[in-house]
Order: structure tokens, then sequence, then C-alpha cells
């Protein structure tokens, strides 16, 4: 053993064991329902609520059949009556005596749940970095006071004025739209969007907007082709966390939509199947649920671990 | 390339007064350094010429337009920051040619100034290198590159060499008087290393509190301080001041020092029974038995060819520059005497310096 070898930045081969373990323990935790739900997607219903639970099973896309879609049941001479089988889900719904009626609601959602969740996130980070670019480099009177407002409004859970926001959506016709939760999200990520990208600006020099002001630009032109792109970093941070909000926002969604505006956290539990519960179905539909977060955070991954330590530590 | 005026320039922040009543004018071609300790507002000086910041009151002038209200981007300069504000998502040649691309000049003209802008430097093989993995003097020199690119007005730079170490330091300095004699670029130069601006500068301007001090010549700066603050700010080690009480009547040549009569250059005003301050440069103190002062070796200081002793007396702890071969004991007995023609009086009161023959000689240009 060598004391000289001791180095105080360096972790010791032990403890970079032992922190590799928790992380691996961590990870496990965290992972195992997702994996059990990801398996589930793929389970007969009867499967899927054996017990003991199965971990080896016939895969089975059942539950993506029936996520997509509406089946009646029918007598199994009548399903003689018609002709062979319009594809795969076909097959499956007539071997458990039903027939296919329709599409199911979950796109709609889907697509509603997309629109409402990047619309909302673009709008919170657009005027999220035009208003902490203004407390960052202006001074604005009572600025302090101002940007405690802003935080201010994140003290109290949001939930807490679902009936006022509910008789205020009532009455100016906001309830159920898609324009109404995109601005409702938006008012509840705005302040983390100010506080986050305020911290990321002041941290980027003035000297480049007024080397660019001198140069020729107007102060808007340095704001778009100098700032904007030093500040990508807390941009995507910022609009990660904006988006997973509004993404898996649940109550609000529950509360104020029912159906035009309908967003995927309200609907995927609510799929019922034949006497009960469609456990795979839901399965199926939470799993393609995570898939564009999932796209989303991997894309912005090389700006992410940077921009996730708020700035601390640039370059 | 045009001449800059600033007149009566006033800034306040709120209720602090960081810029008070600055004059001074800097010639087409000149090369002006605003020289003073930290916080005395230099960089405010420079921000309001450039038009980074609005002036409280009083004028700016570039090359005889009043350009006081005018925004930035209207006065045609180049302004070197400190931290060089590269692009860092821009390599080195889009660095450079970026006021061209902002002033709309077409593709060709660009690649062809910039190339040249990159041979003067010589920097044409760090073209198309990221600017982020550039040593310091690089970077400085690619930030002085986009100034020249665009030939404007006049340069202003604040302590563009401030980041850089030591040697590198040393090279810039060269490098960068070299390049204002070749542009012959009115410049305006920040900085609070005094070795920096006496090796620079045409003329010297010496802040402090905010008020210009004076505004003249290296060598006057250094000979003829105008005050107490400049006389004590520029040299190192710094001026001796040896305070004491008398009235001064013009033509007079000699001043009463304790006992002593100390011989001075000839009074050019009278001054009513006053707290004076004789001022000594380090350099004028020499050795002698007879030395009208006298006091106590209090140690020595070696530098190479010339070596700093300490001597206290009565009027305080002098420092005197002699050459290094003379040996000096602690607690030895000295005689210090003074080159009469090159002391500085001051009023204690004002810190003004007191006219005298020595504001005469040679002092124009
Ligand atoms: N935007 C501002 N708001 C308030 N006070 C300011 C502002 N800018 C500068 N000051 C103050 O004005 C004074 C002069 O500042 P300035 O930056 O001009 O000093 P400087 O001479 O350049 O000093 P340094 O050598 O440290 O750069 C300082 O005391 C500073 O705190
Ligand atoms: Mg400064």
């Amino acid at each position: 053993m060598t004391v000289a070898a001791h180095s105080v930045v360096d972790p010791t081969p032990r403890t970079r064991r032992f922190a590799g373990a928790l992380v691996i323990v961590y990870a496990v935790i965290t992972m195992i329902p997702l994996a059990w739900i990801f398996l589930t997607s793929f389970k007969s219903p009867d499967d899927a609520i054996s017990y003991p639970p199965k971990i080896i099973f016939q895969p089975s896309l059942e539950g993506y059949c029936n996520l997509f879609t509406t089946r009646s049941r029918q007598t199994p001479d009548f399903i003689q009556t018609l002709g062979p089988p319009q594809g795969m889900c076909d097959d499956i719904a007539r071997s458990r005596n039903m027939v296919i009626a329709g599409p199911s609601n979950y796109l709609p959602r889907f697509v509603n749940s997309l629109i409402i969740a990047f619309g909302s996130t673009v709008l919170a980070v657009a005027l999220g970095t035009l208003s902490a670019y203004g407390f960052s480099r202006f001074r604005v009177p009572l600025k302090e006071d101002l940007l405690f407002f802003i935080l201010s409004t994140r003290m109290m859970p949001p939930i807490a004025v679902a009936i006022p926001i509910y008789l205020m959506y009532r009455a100016v016709g906001l309830s159920d739209t898609r324009l109404g939760m995109i601005l409702l999200y938006t008012s509840v990520n705005v302040s983390l969007a100010v506080w986050l990208l305020k911290g990321f600006i002041d941290e980027i020099p003035r000297e480049y907007e007024e080397a660019a002001m001198i140069d020729g630009y107007t102060r808007f032109q340095a704001f778009v082709r100098v700032v904007l792109p030093q500040a990508t970093t807390g941009i995507a941070a910022t609009a990660i966390f904006c988006l997973i909000f509004a993404w898996n926002e649940y109550a609000f969604a529950v509360l104020l939509t029912s159906g035009n505006a309908q967003t995927s956290p309200p609907f995927i539990p609510i799929i019922i199947g034949e006497g009960g519960q469609d456990w795979p179905a839901v399965a199926a539909g939470t799993t393609l649920f995570l898939v564009p977060i999932v796209v989303f955070t991997v894309l912005l991954r090389k700006h992410l671990l940077r921009g996730i330590t708020f700035g601390a530590v640039r370059k | 390339m045009a001449q800059i005026r600033v007149e009566a320039l006033d800034k306040s922040f709120g209720t602090f007064h960081a810029v008070k009543s600055a004059n001074f004018t800097v010639e087409d071609g000149q090369f002006l350094c605003l020289l003073g300790p930290s916080g005395c507002g230099k960089t405010t000086t420079l921000r309001m010429i450039a038009g980074l910041e609005l002036p409280t009151s009083g004028t700016i002038r570039l090359g005889g337009e009043d350009v006081t209200m005018n925004r930035a981007s209207a006065r045609d300069i180049a302004f070197v920051f400190q931290l060089f504000a590269l692009y860092p998502h821009m390599n080195v040649r889009k660095n450079i040619g970026f006021p061209l691309k902002c002033e709309g000049v077409g593709q060709a003209e660009i690649e062809r100034r910039v190339v040249e802008a990159a041979r003067i430097l010589r920097i044409t093989e760090l073209l198309d290198s990221p600017v982020s993995g550039l040593a310091g003097g690089d970077r400085q020199r690619v930030a002085l590159g986009r100034a020249i690119v665009r030939k404007p007005k006049c340069f202003l730079m604040d302590e563009p060499l401030g980041a850089l170490d030591t040697e590198m330091r040393d090279a810039m300095i060269r490098e960068l008087r070299a390049l204002h004699d070749r542009l012959g670029a009115t410049t305006v130069y920040v900085t609070h290393d005094q070795l920096e601006a006496m090796a620079m500068a045409d003329t010297i301007a010496v802040m402090n509190h905010g008020v210009v001090e004076q505004v003249a010549s290296p060598r006057d700066i250094y000979d003829r301080p105008a005050s107490l603050f400049v006389a004590d700010f520029i040299g190192s080690p710094p001026m001796n001041f040896l305070p004491f009480r008398g009235g001064l009547a013009t033509g007079a040549q000699v001043i009463r020092l304790g006992e002593r009569e100390v011989a001075i250059p000839t009074a050019r005003e009278a001054l009513p029974d006053s707290d004076l301050v004789l001022g000594v440069r380090p350099e004028h103190v020499r050795f002698t038995d007879r030395g009208m002062v006298r006091g106590e070796v209090y140690g020595a200081e070696y530098l190479g060819t010339t070596q700093i002793v300490t001597v206290t007396t009565r009027y305080g702890a002098l420092k005197a520059r002699t050459p290094a071969h003379l040996t000096f004991r602690t607690g030895e007995t000295v005689g210090l005497d003074f080159r009469p023609d090159t002391l500085s009086i001051f009023d204690k009161a004002s810190g003004r310096a007191i006219r005298t023959a020595l504001h005469e000689g040679g002092a124009h240009g």
C-alpha cells in the first residue's frame, strides 16, 4: 500500500466500485417498472393477469391491436359469414369472437398530446428566453421584485387553482380546446423557463453582443445571431423540463379535457377491454407514450450533459 | 481615421459619479492610453466613446461630427474587449469576417480582406481553426483581426492584454505598437498597467476617481506630473514625498526644508504660507556626506543593475535608486541630496503641482 498514491480529487477504486454498484442498483429499481410495462404490452390479456406473474410467455401483439382499434363481439356463425380476415389484428380479434369496429381514440389523443406539449414548450421557452434576456441585460425597474413574483407563481401547486381555472375556461370557451391547454401549460412552465434561462444568459458575457452591435448589428440581430447560439445548452435543458411537465401532466388534463383536446395521460388508464381493464393495451399505450420524450432527450443529450448543471461549469 | 474629442464628459450610475467632466483629444492617428487604477472610470469612458453607454452629459466628437447620442453601430469604430469576445460557434475566418458580413460586404471582398488582415497579424495558418482551442496571444490576434478588417474610424481597446501572461504580453505590446505605426489608426487604449502605457502611448491620460488628472506624453507624465496622484501612481517605486510648510514667491529658487535650504526649479507662481509637498524620484536621490537630509539605511532591494535603498529620515522612509555595486550597511547613517532641476512641488490640500521651470524645459511635444 502506498500512501503517496492518495489523491484528493480522484476517488479510490473502492469508492469507485461502491458508487458504481449504487448507480446500478438505482438504475435497476427505476427500470423494473418500465421493463414490466414493456413486457406486459406484449402479453395476452390472460398472461397479463396470471398469478404468479409470467416472465416467460408467448409474445403477442394483441395489446397493440386493441390499443388502436375498437371491437365488437359477434357470434361465431356471423364471423363465419365474413370474408377472410383483414390483416393480423383482424385475425387476433376473430380468434376471440370479435370483429374490428373501427379505429380507437388513441391516435387522436396522442396527436393532441404532441401538439399541446410541443406547442406549450415552444411558447414557454420563447417567452422565457426573451424575458430572461431582458432581465439579464437591462435595467428593469423593480427587477428583483418582478423576478420574485415570477418565482412565486411556482410556490403553489398549480392544481390548487383548478376550480377557478375550470370556471374561467368555461366562461371564455377554452375548455377542452388545444389552445386552452397550450396556454395553461405555458403559463405554468414560463416561470421555470425564465429562471433557468436567466442563469444561462447571465453567464454569456455581454461583450459578445456589444461586439456584434459595434460591428453593425441591432440589438435584436445580436440577440438572435450571437446570444441564442451560445444559449443552446440552456435552451435545450429548459425545453426538456418544460416538455416533460406538459407531456406528463394529468390533473388538469382530466379536469379540462374530455373529447376534442384530451391528451394521452387521461386516456390511457381508461382503455377498457372485455370484462375490465385491458392491461396489455394500457401497457402498449404507455410504452408508445414514452417514445417522444426518449427521442427528444436523445436528440438533445449533447446539449443536456452540459446544460443539466445549470451553467455552473461552462467550457 | 479620425480625431476623437471628448468634452466635459460626465457619467453617473444612479448616485455614483463614475466619470467627472473628462476632457481630452486624440489627434488623428494618435495612440492614447487611458491609464488609472481599478474602478477609476476608464472602461466607462471608453464605452461612452464606443456608444455602448450613454453619457449623463458632455459631448463626443468623431472626426468633428457630434456622435454623443449615436448608437454604437453608427459610429464606425472597432472595439477590442479584454475577454476578446470571439464568437465560440464560429471559426477564426468567420470571426474576422463577421463585421464585414454585418455591413453586407460581398463574399469575395470579405475573403480578400480577411486574408489580408490575417497576413498582417501572421495568423494565416489559423484561419480555419475553431477559436476555442487557440492560445491567448492568438485569440488576441483574432480579436485584433476583427478590428482591423473593417478599416474603422478608430480603435478602442479595453485592457486587451490583461488576460495574457507576462511574456506574451511583452511580445504583444511590441506587436500592437508596430501595428499602430503601420496602420496609423487613431487608438484609445485602456490599461491599468503603466509599463504598457509607457511603452505604447503617444499620449497618456491618467484617471483617478473619475477625473482625468493629466493628459501628456509618457515622458511628461513621468518627469512633470501634474498632481500628487499622478506622481504617486507612475513610477516604481513611486516618487518620494517630503511634506513641508512654507510660502513661495514667483522666481524663488529655494525652499526651506527643516533648517536646510533645498534648491528647486525656479517657481513660476506665488503661494501664501501653506502645506506643501516636495516630490523626488528615487533616481534623483544622491548619497553625499554633506547631504541636506540625513537618515539611517533601513534596507536595500537588489534589482540587478540597480538597487533600491530605503532610508528612514525625519520626513519618513525615502527610497533611492543607486548603482548595484555600492554597498550599504543596515543602520548606517547617510546623507541624501536631490537633483534640483528635477524636483516637483505640490500643494498638499489640492494635490496640484506648483508651476516651476520644470514645466518649461522641453515640455512641448
Ligand atoms: N453599469 C454600471 N452600474 C453601476 N456602476 C457601474 C456600472 N459600470 C461601472 N460602474 C462603476 O463605475 C466605476 C468605474 O467603472 P469602470 O469599469 O469604468 O472602471 P475601470 O477604470 O475600467 O476599472 P477596471 O480597471 O477595474 O476595469 C466602478 O466603481 C464601477 O463599479
Ligand atoms: Mg475596466
